[in-house]
């Protein structure tokens, strides 16, 4: 008797605590420095989530050091967007998953840390218009970015690693040879929408990004258009200076990752190693240029394989009618308990309210993030939450029914269906374990959502509807309602 | 009430249903799939004004995507169906010019792409599950039921019985895909693996009584104790999945348009589990123990095992 009364204090006090976790501004936890909200998926909020593959030319295999320093150079890029909670993770051996939940202009975001983010000055006699795509003697265009079967992209030697210094820095006969070995052509007839000229020429290649120090927006004083202003190593204004220097009046192309961005002429030798890329920029594209730069190019390139976006206005409808549609089920199942089974069947509705809290609260606390069909998740354990509290009191019942009294007929009842809750729960959480490994293999966060939602819940509806419903009943039977037995669904033993 | 005397009776009605949604499974083609599966892009356009779905395949056409399937969705907006069109590419940004020039502002409620081989990967994945979770049931009951003789049956009947229930859903699926174009994506394998592993609940409840009765009844024949356990487990089977249709028939009929099919899915599972359950899946052991499901076999092949005998006559 004390102990059941110890045990009801017990739940009532995490019921509390549950509450209180579950109201929307809630100040945290004390001590523990931790925001305890809801965290919505990106199907509630919106926002895109990005697969990434290494995109390695020729049959290349990619090393785990390369996807960590590119899923660090991704993370860095991203942050700079201003995206609150990304996620970024590697998955397998050569995937990189992105989420960006709430970004407002996706198709940029994608440019911004997908693309390699390769900068390269390229020595040019004539003028090339921007956005022709170019081959250079220091980088070779993917075969997605080029738009064109494999077949198609130029062979140039050694020029997977642009950023180790042989082949791009220095304008010495290294250069040249590789250039003048090569000579194929870019692809023909690319459906990309830009110039490729059929038979391009592979051009030289003066100096890559890594040499430059710094860079960022500015603006134009006299037009008032985004530039970029950068500013070279110590080495890299040495080449520039001698570069500039040496050839006066022919042209220096700026090429980011094979596509010419901006081709002015020499004028006069720049000796500073400062310069200013004036090109057709939007401020968000200067943005996501220098975001480009600033923490190095990409190691390896990489391609979009899988790619979702969903708008927030879909999302925030889907979370109202999925909350309705709870609401109504939870209602239809809690009248239905108590027509069936009476004062049990209210017992069994209050542990069901705790156990709805006591759930929300640990989706908070773990925290879970919510998609819509995590939330049905959610709402269909509810509905298999009282599926162990029906078996209990089928079986309390019976033993009723076989003359026990109903302080026994409830511990039997406890006793005997617990072997048929246990197992029948495993199976859910057998399949739930496989659909979190389904989801987690593939980047369906969605699907993850979901398997934890209603794992989760399976488990905690073992807890309340044994341990809170059986206090319950116990400590209401304590208090003389031995003889009552007609409250207890249709069983009158009083007679 | 003798179910397993009419045990027949009840397979008969299993198999009438099952049959319609096996023989669309094998007209081509079996499933309407998703990018999840195929591959492709799926881009949902929401116009401030009525458009021409025809003009809007034409500007498709114009950049290399003749093979979209257009199609107009609710008030002024379009969901197009193409092979894989990369966000951020050149190619989408230009769509996005050419419609903005003839329709005007639009957004862009959604938008998947998905490459060629992550497609073949999830469906690849999907069966894997499915094949898992199977197995994972069948070796958990047979654990469960250890002290049992021939506890191995329980577990495989239960699989059966929960293999029933996944034909008839990709069945229903299969007819609904070519009926109204519904499409099953990653979604519907998380429902369906939710089937399976619900489908077992009212099975496992069942057998639960068999195996507390056959300790109880000793004496009976096999299929009495079955039928005695099947009845008086009924009303709990019953009352249990009762709940949660309950409730899924609430998130069908008032949840959003994202979550009616995931809902249908498990409503439609749950209650063939139930159905199963109760009329099949303890039918079958009472079939297995009597000998009635190799008999068949026998009747046809038997006369052949006894020939050599008389053969040399």
């Amino acid at each position: 008797m004390q102990r059941n009364f110890r045990i009801l204090i017990g739940i009532i006090l995490v019921a509390v605590i549950a509450v209180y976790l579950d109201l929307p501004s809630n100040p945290g936890i004390p001590f523990v420095n931790r925001e305890v909200k809801a965290y919505e998926g990106l199907d509630l909020q919106g926002g895109m989530q990005v697969m990434l593959e290494a995109d390695m030319p020729n049959g290349q295999a990619v090393t785990s050091d390369q996807m960590d320093a590119a899923k660090d150079i991704i993370e860095e890029r991203i942050n700079g967007l201003g995206v609150s909670e990304p996620l970024i993770q590697r998955q397998g051996e050569n995937r990189i998953i992105v989420e960006l939940p709430g970004i407002k202009e996706p198709e940029l975001a994608i440019k911004t840390f997908g693309q390699t983010g390769l900068l390269e000055f390229i020595d040019s006699a004539t003028y090339i218009p921007e956005g022709t795509i170019i081959a250079t003697s220091g980088y070779t265009p993917s075969s997605s970015q080029s738009g064109t079967d494999a077949k198609s992209t130029t062979t140039t030697a050694n020029a997977t690693t642009p950023t180790t210094g042989s082949a791009t820095a220095a304008p010495t006969a290294s250069g040249t040879a590789t250039s003048a070995a090569a000579g194929t052509t870019t692809g023909a007839g690319s459906n990309t929408g830009t110039t490729t000229s059929t038979a391009s020429p592979v051009y030289k290649t003066i100096m890559a990004g890594d040499k430059l120090k710094s860079a960022e927006v500015t603006f134009n004083q006299t037009t008032n258009q985004p530039e970029i202003s950068f500013v070279l190593t110590d080495e890299g204004g040495k080449i520039f200076g001698s570069h500039t220097a040496a050839n006066v009046g022919k042209y220096l192309a700026i090429v980011m990752d094979g596509k010419v961005i901006s081709c002015p002429i020499i004028k006069t030798a720049i000796p500073d190693g400062k310069g200013v890329i004036e090109g057709k920029f939007t401020l968000a594209e200067a943005k996501s240029l220098v975001l480009q730069l600033k923490y190095g190019s990409l190691p390896v390139p990489l391609k979009v394989i899988e790619n979702r976006t969903v708008g927030p206005t879909l999302g925030q409808d889907s979370v109202n009618k999925s909350l309705l549609a709870g609401i109504i089920g939870i209602a239809i199942v809690m009248i239905f308990m108590i027509v069936l089974y009476r004062i049990p069947g209210l017992l069994a509705d209050i542990a069901l309210l705790i156990y709805t809290v006591v759930v929300f609260a640990l989706f908070k606390l773990i925290p879970v993030t919510l998609t819509v069909p995590g939330i049905a998740g959610f709402i269909l354990s509810i509905g298999m939450a009282v599926d162990a509290n029906i078996l209990i009191f089928e079986r309390t019942r019976e033993e009723l029914r076989a003359g026990k009294t109903l302080g026994a007929a409830i511990e039997a009842g406890f006793g005997r269906a617990w072997t048929s809750i246990r197992d029948s729960n495993i199976s859910t959480i057998i399949t739930c374990i496989i659909l979190f490994w389904f989801g987690s293999n593939f980047g369906a966060s969605i699907i993850k959502g979901f398997s934890l939602t209603l794992g989760i819940g399976v488990v905690i509806s073992l807890f309340t509807a044994i341990t809170v419903t059986r206090t319950f009943l116990r400590l209401l039977v304590s208090r003389s309602m031995a003889g009552k037995t007609h409250l207890f669904a249709n069983i009158d033993q009083s007679s | 009430m003798d179910i397993i005397n009419k045990r027949v009776w009840f397979y008969l009605l299993s198999l009438i249903i099952i049959i319609p949604g096996i023989v669309s499974l094998a007209i081509q083609p079996g499933l309407h799939l998703a990018v999840d599966f195929t591959g492709g892009s799926l881009w949902e356009i929401q116009f401030k004004q009525s458009v021409d779905v025809a003009q809007v395949r034409t500007i498709m056409t114009n950049h290399g995507y003749g093979d979209s399937i257009v199609q107009s969705s609710g008030t002024n907006s379009v969901i197009i169906r193409s092979k894989e069109l990369q966000a951020g590419s050149e190619t989408k940004t230009a769509i996005e010019q050419d419609l903005r020039a003839q329709f005007g502002e639009f957004t862009q409620p959604s938008f998947q792409s998905v490459g060629p081989t992550v497609g073949g990967e999830v469906a690849e994945r999907a069966i894997w599950a499915v094949g898992m979770a199977a197995l994972g049931i069948l070796l958990y009951i047979w654990w469960a039921f250890r002290k049992v003789p021939k506890s191995f049956r329980y577990g495989t009947c239960a699989v059966i019985a929960l293999l029933h229930d996944a034909l008839l859903v990709l069945g229903v699926f299969s007819i609904l895909g070519k009926l109204f174009n519904i499409e099953i994506d990653s979604l519907f394998v998380t429902a369906l693996l939710t089937v399976i592993g619900f489908s077992v609940h009212d099975t496992i409840v069942v057998f639960d009584r068999i195996r507390e009765n056959m300790g109880k009844e000793a004496g009976l024949p096999f299929e009495t104790i079955v039928n005695h356990s099947i009845l008086q487990t009924l009303g709990r089977s019953l009352n249990t999945s009762l709940t949660v249709i309950l409730t899924l028939t609430a998130l069908v009929l008032f949840g959003g348009v994202t979550i009616r099919i995931f809902a249908l899915t498990l409503l439609i599972g749950i209650v063939s589990g139930t159905y199963s359950s109760i009329f099949n899946a303890s039918a079958l052991l009472v079939s297995w123990e009597v000998g009635e499901l190799t008999a068949p076999f026998k009747k046809l092949f038997g006369s052949n095992s006894t020939t050599p005998k008389t053969v040399g006559n």
